[in-house]
């Protein structure tokens, strides 16, 4: 097999492996407890309003809105980092009819994998710091996969096999 | 005389051990097939007899619960937000079972494709597969059963036996696709797989590839846009609407109230369509690659192959563009693209039905 698809191959088991074992562990530790904040939450914000606590209800919504941001981004950085192993692989295993030279083709296959690992952690990050910093990593990361599968897609229509 | 016999039967293990093989690898194609045909089809059906009538039903409570705070009924209130956690819950776990069944689909087609280079014995990588769809068909099933099964007997007071159960059913699939990680690393090593696995072009199989990577290019593309442009608008809408309903609540003002009650449903509306079309159109590209591969066990004839690809292509555009329209179209919308999902759907078992007329070789093989 050659570099840029073993590259691929193995980057993409592994992130799939990854993403699902992060999956697992936010499913058994953090999701079922997390969707619980979430709804009581919004329900204490409105049963305080009724009882004119304003100052609590306030608080309850903040809770709630805090608990549905990091949710959003956890399921995000699950069905990322599995989504974008899996297409690795099946990447992988065609990646020699990309009609270009070996050499280009591993940078492409690193760009993919270092992309696609990189992206969900941009988002992870977003969960700790909603600076500037992490909505880069994330940036980069879309970019590197975005442009190196526009050129996959030019190597798959230039192919002749 | 013995050694002949020997022979015969060391040919007769070789035979057997090739047709595990192929067993395991039929195994992974069939049931991915079936997986992502059926978590489709529950997402057709979901999406025709479920998913309107919840946000209407959500839309209702949020309404009661609005005129709950204003009649100062805190009773009331909670009682309006235990049915609205009980609809989001049954919307949520039909989501979350249909997104499993197909990626687990995706994920068996793709360890299909990469048999011949893992190094295991043959019985072993039936033992595997057969460990892995187990799992798959755990996990969305007993995601599906989590609304009707509850919490009241579970081990903790959020999580119920059919949680336990799903997360046992990825535990397995993580299991089974580790076991297969370490058998391709060493098989890797060594130069050639196995069984080499045939790379001769199909017809529709060069469509498939660049249909496949455009579809998840837009896909990427669409995502990026929305990450950039409408989540945090979204996200900042999401609370802002929440507080102004409550105020209004506060205020006796009902009419006001109920606006941000619509207001609430058409943004989480919104939201909704977005990140379904996203997933869809990078879901049905990362299929077409992969039945591109596949392409080489399934037995039709040219032109019935290109007619079918050419439908599921339809049916791959169709779907995501009218999902993303529903807020403006309506339910015409949610028509147009539950018909794209049933030509995708379509096309998929036509192909299914087509690697089932594959016969297998005298050696146990997949014949091409």
């Amino acid at each position: 097999m050659r570099t840029s698809k073993k590259v691929l191959v193995i980057g993409g088991l592994l992130l799939s492996l990854w993403g699902m074992s992060y999956g697992l562990y936010y499913a058994v530790f953090v999701e079922h407890q997390t969707l619980d904040t979430i709804s009581s939450a919004l329900a204490a914000s409105f049963s305080n309003a009724a009882g004119r606590k304003m100052e609590a209800s306030k608080i309850n919504l903040e809770g709630y809105a805090l608990a549905s941001y990091d949710y959003t981004r956890q399921v995000d950085v699950h069905s990322h980092w599995i989504g974008l192993g899996m297409l690795l692989i099946g990447l992988g295993i065609i990646f020699h009819k990309v009609s270009f030279g070996e050499e280009l083709r591993i940078t492409l296959a690193l760009a993919l994998l270092i992309g696609s690992a990189l992206f969900p952690v941009g988002v992870l990050l977003q969960t700790v710091d909603r600076g500037f910093l992490p909505r880069l990593i994330a940036s980069i990361g879309a970019a590197l996969v975005t442009v190196s599968l526009a050129m996959v897609a030019a190597g798959f229509a230039r192919s002749n096999e | 005389m013995t050694i002949l016999s020997n022979k015969v039967m060391m040919g007769g293990a070789e035979t057997s051990n090739r047709r595990e093989a192929a067993g395991a690898e039929r195994l992974y194609i069939i049931g991915g097939i079936l997986l992502i045909a059926g978590g489709m089809l529950f997402g057709d059906l979901f999406a025709i007899l479920v998913l309107h009538q919840n946000a209407n039903r959500i839309g209702g409570e949020m309404i009661g619960a609005v005129r709950a705070v204003s009649a100062q009924d805190t009773a009331a209130v909670l009682s309006h937000f235990t049915v609205i956690g009980s609809l989001i819950e049954n919307r949520g776990t039909k989501v979350d079972a249909h997104v499993h069944a197909i990626d687990f689909g995706y994920l068996a087609l793709i360890l299909a494709l990469v048999q011949p280079y893992v190094a295991m014995t043959d019985s072993a990588k039936r033992r595997i597969a057969l460990l892995f769809l187990f799992g798959a068909v755990m996990l969305p099933v007993s995601v599906f059963l989590i609304h009707y099964i509850g919490t009241q007997y579970g081990p903790s007071d959020v999580l119920g036996w059919a949680s336990v159960s799903a997360d046992f059913g990825g535990l397995l699939v993580i299991i089974a696709s580790a076991l297969l990680a370490l058998g391709l690393f060493r098989g890797l090593r060594k130069r050639k797989p196995a069984v080499s696995p045939s790379t001769a072009d199909h017809s529709g199989g060069k469509a498939l590839l660049v249909g496949g990577a455009l579809l998840i290019l837009a896909g990427f593309v669409h995502g990026a846009y929305y990450a950039a442009f409408d989540l945090s608008r979204h996200e900042a809408s999401d609370t802002a609407i929440l507080t102004s309903m409550i105020d209004n609540a506060v205020s006796n003002n009902l009419p006001a109230a109920e606006a941000d009650v619509e207001s609430y449903g058409k943004l989480a509306g919104e939201r909704a369509v977005n990140i379904a079309a996203h997933s869809h159109i990078i879901e049905f590209g990362l299929l077409a690659i992969l039945l591109s591969f596949l392409q080489q066990y399934i037995r039709l004839s040219p032109g019935v192959r290109r007619f079918w690809i050419g439908l599921f292509f339809a049916g791959s555009v169709i779907l995501p563009v009218f999902v993303f329209l529903e807020i403006r179209l309506g339910l015409l919308a949610g028509g147009i693209a539950d018909f794209g999902g049933a030509l995708v759907l379509l096309a998929l078992i036509a192909m299914l039905v087509g690697v089932l007329r594959q016969k297998r070789t005298s050696e146990g093989g997949l014949s091409a």
